[in-house]
């Protein structure tokens, strides 16, 4: 069992440093290098080519469509653009890269020298981009015959090379320092706020269930006030691989802080390796061991000529980019006039996007805000996925307030809805219709349950009748529960005293 | 032999439009020739018959129709086993890739197709092109059409002997530091090295990408020329690929066979003599440098300084690009697969396949390679390799500023024999001195044949280098000097070569 120093003692006695490594799956319609769909899924290793495959004489060609939005993604970071890169080939073995080599770009990436203010509940953290280069996704091992998919114990290993030469953009933060406790939620927050860019940009599905954004999360620990913020000390890091969701990131940098500092406490020192995160029990295990001197032994890419986007292009793309992370939250809370907390919680609980689609979709901002954050962000915790892994999308909760305004369902059917729609039951007016959920507004049948409440209550009927109006409560509270819940409060309530008046 | 298979593709191509004779009756011939000759060349790796008589079908029902693609339409032609072949076997000389069967054409092999040109079959190779003479092969020597015991050269000595042999009118070469050069040299055939980019590398399984370039390997420059026309060319699919028109190559070598050569200024590379060289391989140089100035030619002594550096440099460049480009033959997904006993996990298996796959050589450059690009020694090896190879191209740039064409021996010695370097890698890798700076710069090459030396009667060649871009110039000083070598030999140098007995 691993040991964890409890939070608070850790930063009683650690500066902590973080450090992100994002990889973006573009969604252009070809891969990086050749014709072949970007799509990963489908029939294994229908999607390749020679130059995919690695196939003896095959050459790359670079995608354009990819070049331009590695620059987009530059540009909204606050990157330089590079005027001229080349693409290197990184060498290491493995089975599911096609010619053992991956090309990727080394010393001289596209975009460099860029930052992200990131918003945590209310205090800014400039994130300082180190780089976002672009590369190729390698192919997909499964391990078959095991007890966990993993390749120990597997009996034998499948490759589909489907994944193989997707285009990737990889975003690589500089150390971020001086987060202290606030570490985790800052780097939850900067990879939330990544996401909520790239799809703004409109470069990838950006989909962390799926891997189209893959985060990677250095951590190392240095004791307390050993370096300043201009001269940082960095201790040993190790790099958790492979963290796919916002609440994972959170969990991952906190159980690293606490795992290393049981460590360093002890004595011992931190051994420098790339660690696996489980999400089911929320923990890290090793990896491989990985030191500094791990040679790729990279080399300008002799295949491909350089990218030396010009001048014009590039001043062309900045045109093309979303509005300012920060002008737009401003403009959107005056525009839904949320309070400050509301907007806060809206971008703390990673639902800004879905507010914003789901209002897009024609729900009224404050409904729309109100489903994220209570219904939805309950179910969210209660089954430990981030809200936008939810299986329901903004215009499935865009509907289900539109039935409330209809009155086909009030607010506590609507949690029905909710329900059916998330367990997968169909659309929202599916569900309401198998769960027979629409509300009965039908006088004919009010009526007759009315008249059941009225005989079976007579104390409380006499007390309406002698104008104590507020009596019909308990009427319609019994009408409510004949019906199961399926009344119209409202015309339940006109006819009780129509009925008694 | 036939009348047919001692004809020159040009002659050949002549013959198919006159109607003289059928592209199945050319291409009968030579498959009659190579199973006559071949087993004691060992040109090829692999003769296609079928599928070469049946595209000569294709060719003459095509040309029945008037539907003829091109001069070439119908004349056959052999290609190195380093180009991709859809649904032949490509091996490169190696093991490792031993039964292949690429489900694609290179763009080379796809444009012979377009034009027309039945493919005879795949010739032999030092082992991923690695060697200058075709010994490295996995598959056994090439030899020598002029002397059996001697090595055709390499890497593409294969290409060279087919042609020599009469086997093949035509072949494809490839030229990473002069493996269609030297082997033209010392079999008295032509070679041309385009300028990089000239021809597409798609389908070119890579020795050093930066380095490679295909070309073609004749017996006359004018077939070298109709070959370079049909092969050349922007390729979408490779980006280091030129893209720009080319002139006509056929054209340029018609120009020159009139063998007048005033107004060409010629260099004497400096640095490509001296000690090492075989006095009658250079013999034969100087009297070619005096007919070219008996035709008219101003010819001027130049220096290129840096070029005493190629080799080091070519042999960093060399195995670093290779030691990479040869990562992907790891059993994983074609070609041999060995599993060693017990319960192996991939990395074993790659290991196991690549160390029985893989000759020595191809080894040696790996391990080169390997750790000139190792951090912390790669400033040192690949970085200050590259500085030097910028200051071979301005060696270049400062002699061509002065003179049109460069020229030089082709290879410092006539073919040497089977054996006699192959325990000495540096005595096999001089051979490659004078035509490694082409490639480093990007410049292109021709070798011509350039008669015969005293002390052993075998051929030796003549380098004719240009400016990049202006690959029409060797093939216009080439032609010339190949005219004015026939008036003074009364016939090509081939019409020397020893008869080979026949099965």
């Amino acid at each position: 069992m691993t040991s964890l120093m409890p939070f608070d003692d850790v930063l009683a006695a650690y500066d902590p440093a973080l450090g992100l490594e994002v990889h973006v799956e573009l969604n252009t319609a070809s891969k990086m290098f050749c014709g072949c769909p970007a799509v990963f899924g489908g029939e294994p290793n229908a999607g390749v080519c020679p130059t995919c495959l690695g196939l003896p004489g095959a050459m790359p060609v670079v995608n354009g469509k990819a070049v331009e939005s590695a620059i987009r993604i530059g540009l909204a970071l606050n990157c330089d653009i590079a005027e001229w890169c080349r693409f290197a080939r990184k060498n290491y073995f493995y089975p599911d890269m096609p010619k053992n080599f991956q090309t990727s770009q080394y010393d001289e990436p596209i975009a460099f020298d860029g930052y992200m203010d990131v918003d945590v509940d209310g205090e800014t953290y400039r994130v300082e981009i180190e780089r976002a280069h672009m590369e190729e996704d390698t192919g997909k091992s499964l391990h078959v015959g095991g007890a966990t998919g993993r390749i120990h114990g597997a009996d034998h290993s499948l490759v589909d090379y489907n994944r193989a030469g997707i285009p990737l953009i990889e975003i690589v933060t500089r150390p971020i320092l001086g987060a202290g406790e606030r570490a985790p939620e800052v780097a939850k927050a900067y990879v939330a706020q990544l996401r909520e860019l790239i799809v703004a940009l409109g470069v990838s599905e950006a989909r962390m269930d799926q891997g189209n954004l893959r985060a990677d999360v250095n951590l190392s620990l240095s004791p307390k006030g050993s370096g300043t913020l201009d001269s940082p000390k960095l201790g040993t890091r190790t790099e958790t691989k492979n963290v796919n969701s916002f609440r994972s990131v959170e969990r991952a940098v906190r159980f690293e802080m606490q795992r290393h500092a049981a460590i360093l406490s002890g004595g011992g020192s931190i051994l420098q390796e790339t660690r696996h995160w489980h999400e089911d029990t929320g923990i890290t295990t090793s990896g491989r061991v990985k030191s500094d001197a791990e040679d790729y032994r990279y080399f300008p890419e002799p295949d491909l000529v350089p990218v030396a986007p010009s001048r014009e292009w590039v001043e062309e793309l900045r045109g093309t980019l979303p509005e300012n992370p920060t002008v737009r939250r401003a403009r959107l809370q005056a525009e839904w006039g949320f309070s400050d907390l509301e907007m806060r919680d809206t971008i703390g609980a990673g639902a800004l996007g879905l507010v914003i689609e789901t209002i897009a979709e024609g729900a009224a901002p404050q409904a729309a805000r109100k489903w994220w954050l209570g219904e939805l962000a309950r179910r969210s915790n209660e089954d430990g996925v981030d809200l936008v892994d939810l299986p329901i999308t903004p215009a499935q909760v865009a509907r289900i307030q539109a039935l409330v305004d209809e009155k086909v369902v009030n607010d506590k059917l609507a949690r029905q809805v909710f329900e059916g729609v998330l367990a997968g039951e169909g659309t929202p007016d599916e569900v309401v219709e198998k769960r027979g959920l629409a509300v009965v507004s039908d006088d004919g049948a009010l009526g007759a349950a009315v008249d059941k409440a009225i005989a079976a209550n007579p104390d409380v009927a006499d007390k309406i009748r002698d104008g104590k109006v507020a009596a019909a409560g308990a009427l319609i509270g019994a009408v409510m529960k004949e019906m199961r819940g399926q009344a119209d409060a409202g015309r339940v309530r006109e006819l009780i005293l129509e009925k008694l008046s | 032999m036939s009348e047919i298979t001692r004809s020159t593709a040009a002659t050949l191509a002549e013959g198919l439009a006159a109607g003289d004779h059928t592209s199945v009756q050319l291409t009968e011939a030579h498959l009659d020739r190579i199973d006559a000759v071949d087993g004691a060349v060992h040109a090829f790796l692999q003769v296609d018959r079928d599928g070469a008589l049946a595209d000569a079908a294709e060719s003459d029902a095509r040309r029945a129709r008037g539907e003829a693609r091109g001069p070439l339409d119908g004349v056959p032609i052999a290609v190195k086993d380093v180009l991709a072949t859809k649904g032949l076997a490509t091996t490169c000389g190696s093991k490792i890739l031993e039964g292949w069967i690429p489900p694609y054409d290179a763009t080379v092999v796809s444009r012979l197709r377009e034009a027309g040109l039945p493919i005879l079959g795949k010739t032999n190779m030092d082992e991923f092109a690695m060697g200058s003479s075709t010994e490295h092969s996995a598959y056994g020597p090439t030899r020598n059409p002029w002397d059996l015991d001697r090595i055709p050269g390499g890497s593409g000595g294969g290409s060279a002997a087919a042609v020599a042999a009469f086997e093949a009118p035509l072949a494809i070469g490839t030229d990473t530091g002069g493996s269609i050069r030297q082997p033209g040299a010392v079999t008295g055939t032509v070679g041309v090295k385009p300028t990089y980019g000239g021809v597409s590398r798609y389908g070119l399984v890579a020795l050093a990408n930066s380095l490679d370039q295909a070309g073609p390997v004749t017996r006359t420059v004018l077939d070298a020329a109709m070959l370079h026309d049909v092969i050349g060319g922007h390729d979408p699919r490779d980006s280091t690929s030129i893209q720009q028109e080319w002139p006509s190559f056929t054209e340029a070598a018609r120009a020159g066979s009139v063998g007048d050569m005033s107004g060409v200024k010629v260099g004497v590379i400096t640095e490509l003599a001296g000690e090492g060289w075989q006095a009658g391989v250079m013999a034969r140089f100087q009297e070619s440098v005096d007919l070219l100035v008996r035709a008219g030619a101003e010819v001027v002594e130049v220096s290129c300084p840096s070029f005493v550096h190629a080799l080091a440099t070519y042999y960093l460049i060399l195995p670093a690009e290779a030691s990479s480009n040869l990562a992907k033959f790891d059993a994983m997904r074609y070609g041999l697969r060995v599993t060693p006993d017990g319960d192996p996990s991939a990395e074993e298996v790659m290991r196991a396949t690549r160390d029985a796959g893989f000759g020595d050589e191809v080894k040696r450059r790996i391990i080169l390679g390997t750790y000139a690009l190792s951090s912390g020694y790669y400033d040192a090896y690949y970085g200050q390799a590259q500085k030097i190879r910028t200051l071979i191209s301005r060696d270049f740039d400062a002699a061509f500023a002065g003179v049109d064409v460069l020229v030089s021996p082709t290879a410092p010695t006539t073919a040497f024999r089977l054996g006699e370097k192959l325990d000495d890698p540096m005595a096999m890798y001089l051979n490659d001195l004078a035509t490694i700076p082409a490639n480093l710069a990007g410049v292109p090459g021709i070798s011509v044949p350039n008669g015969l030396a005293d002390e052993d009667g075998l051929p030796s060649g003549f380098q004719v280098l240009a400016p990049a871009l202006a690959d029409d110039r060797v093939y216009r000083v080439g032609a010339a000097l190949e005219a004015l070598h026939a008036d003074q030999w009364g016939g090509p140098l081939l019409d020397r070569a020893p008869g080979l007995e026949t099965k």
